[in-house]
């Protein structure tokens, strides 16, 4: 017979990954926007937004609405957007998905897909709706690049999602 | 499905309290993060502490990747370099022969230029470089072009100052951290820069279009003026930004736009000079209220806010009675 843990210290680690390990990657998820590469068109998906939906697809009853407040704040600040724009978006978005997860039977993988194109076509368009709210004279096509390659990311970050879920709750 | 009747997860006062709690905190924040966003909206310098903060402990991350991706950029070009070396030879060496010849031209309208500026007694008006700084990072994901650079207030960094490459304007100082700074990029949709083609002089304004081009519109109406291959600089007009510093070359033209890019690419830059904000009318001299002498080309902006004491003198002497009419602060 195996046993789960052989000490306290062990106990208390497993703890910690159980409980921080989401929170943790979507942190770096954010920091990613750090990378110093200089480009000249906005191309590169947000992670830490793709990687905040994957959590919450894979994991609906982890995190509180509220939670996305101070996520949202740390992308904000660590991306440069105004102060407020993605923690009124995922908060709301949030939100959005509990009233849509009472409501839904079941979802599946392609599911996910749909409902995560769903919301990053909204985020990136919020994000395009607030800039031209702060004076950005850009036509919405400048966007479609970032727009299609977040699609086409989700399902990588969904698949590392599953991969850091399995681990965190490995005995 | 419709909706269960009741949401409550289960017997427990607690746990019914909690998740009640939840959403109000949750819709409670999400009304903060609008008046926050409104707040951002109508006052983008606002919160400037905060995000002076975040942008002066995030960009020593930055700082230290950008070296190995520059090594990895400039090792693609070294291995293109190496493959088209003849047929690039050949060019270079018929670019060189073109650029003597001009050269040569050039030196002896300088010296003209000199001889005729003394005459009018007209003297450069030198914007003094504020400080130098290396270019780490930019937006990625969102849709405004901003750039990071790795000098701040404590450098002399302010709000405004125009920032240019060796190669030409980069942008413009939007933020300011102690240790860093954000540059809105001469791309990004919300700038806009005067500038004037060096080859027929015709004033136009450069706005970014958010994906890496410019659109140039020419400040008169009538046919496109503007030829493929021409360059830009800007004019000076309006302060900010000094005059003659290379802008944009222009890559595409229809009938109605003018499609140029940035002569400097904010990617390849090694560094970024800060200069002063250029204000012509500042430093020119206010005593008889008369307009100081300027070439045709130049316009001049209203006197700015900072000049309070000049203005009102001048508009006393010029207006009988006009008292503490100073222009209101920005």
């Amino acid at each position: 017979m195996s046993r789960i843990a052989f000490n306290s210290a062990a106990v208390r680690r497993k703890h910690l990954r159980r409980e921080y390990v989401p929170v943790v990657s979507t942190i770096l998820a954010c920091l990613l926007s750090l990378l110093p590469i200089i480009v000249s068109s906005p191309v590169i998906p947000d992670f830490g937004f793709l990687m905040l939906i994957a959590w919450r697809l894979l994991r609906p009853e982890m995190w509180a609405p509220a939670l996305a407040l101070p996520l949202g704040l740390f992308n904000d600040l660590v991306g440069g957007h105004p102060i407020g724009q993605s923690m009124a978006i995922w908060t709301s978005l949030f939100i959005i998905f509990d009233i849509m997860d009472s409501r839904v039977l079941f979802r599946d993988y392609w599911m996910d897909w749909l409902i995560a194109a769903f919301a990053i076509t909204g985020y990136v368009f919020a994000d395009w709706f607030i800039g031209t709210l702060m004076g950005n004279s850009a036509g919405f096509p400048v966007m479609l690049p970032q727009l299609g390659a977040s699609i086409l990311a989700f399902p990588i970050v969904a698949r590392f999602v599953l991969a850091l879920d399995r681990w965190r709750l490995a005995r | 499905m419709a909706p269960p009747k009741t949401r409550r997860p289960g017997f427990s006062r607690r746990a019914q309290y909690g998740l009640f709690i939840g959403y109000v905190v949750a819709v409670g924040g999400v009304i903060l993060a609008v008046l926050l966003l409104v707040v951002a909206i109508i006052d983008p310098t606002g919160f400037r502490a905060l995000r002076g903060a975040a942008l002066d402990v995030t960009t020593p991350i930055s700082s230290a990747g950008r070296g190995v991706v520059r090594f990895f950029t400039d090792s693609g070009d070294t291995i293109s370099h190496y493959f088209f070396a003849a047929s690039q030879n050949e060019g270079l060496t018929q670019q060189l022969a073109a650029a003597e010849r001009e050269l040569i031209e050039a030196r002896a309208i300088r010296y003209e230029n000199q001889r005729l500026k003394r005459l009018l007694k007209l003297s450069d008006e030198f914007t003094d470089e504020v400080t130098t700084a290396r270019i780490v990072s930019s937006s990625l994901d969102s849709s405004r072009r901003l750039a990071t650079i790795a000098a701040g207030s404590s450098d002399g960094v302010r709000v405004g100052q125009p920032v240019r490459a060796p190669e030409g304007l980069i942008g413009r100082i939007v933020e300011t951290g102690v240790f860093a700074a954000r540059v809105l990029l001469l791309t990004d949709g919300a700038s806009n820069v005067p500038v004037r083609s060096v080859r027929n002089g015709i004033p136009a304004m450069a706005t970014g279009r958010g994906d890496g081009t410019l659109d140039i519109k020419p400040l008169e109406v009538g046919e496109n003026p503007f030829r493929k291959g021409d360059i830009f600089v800007t004019s000076g007009t309006g302060g900010i930004f000094g005059p003659n510093i290379p802008a944009a070359i222009v890559v595409r033209v229809t009938r109605e736009e003018t499609l140029a890019r940035p002569l400097a690419n904010p990617a390849r830059a090694d560094f970024a000079i800060v200069q002063g904000i250029y204000m012509p009318s500042a430093d020119a001299p206010l005593e008889t209220g008369v307009a100081p002498p300027s070439d045709s080309l130049q316009v001049l902006p209203p006197p700015p806010p900072p000049a309070g004491v000049q203005a009102t003198k001048v508009q006393a002497a010029n207006v009988e009675g006009a008292h503490t009419q100073a222009a209101p602060g920005r």
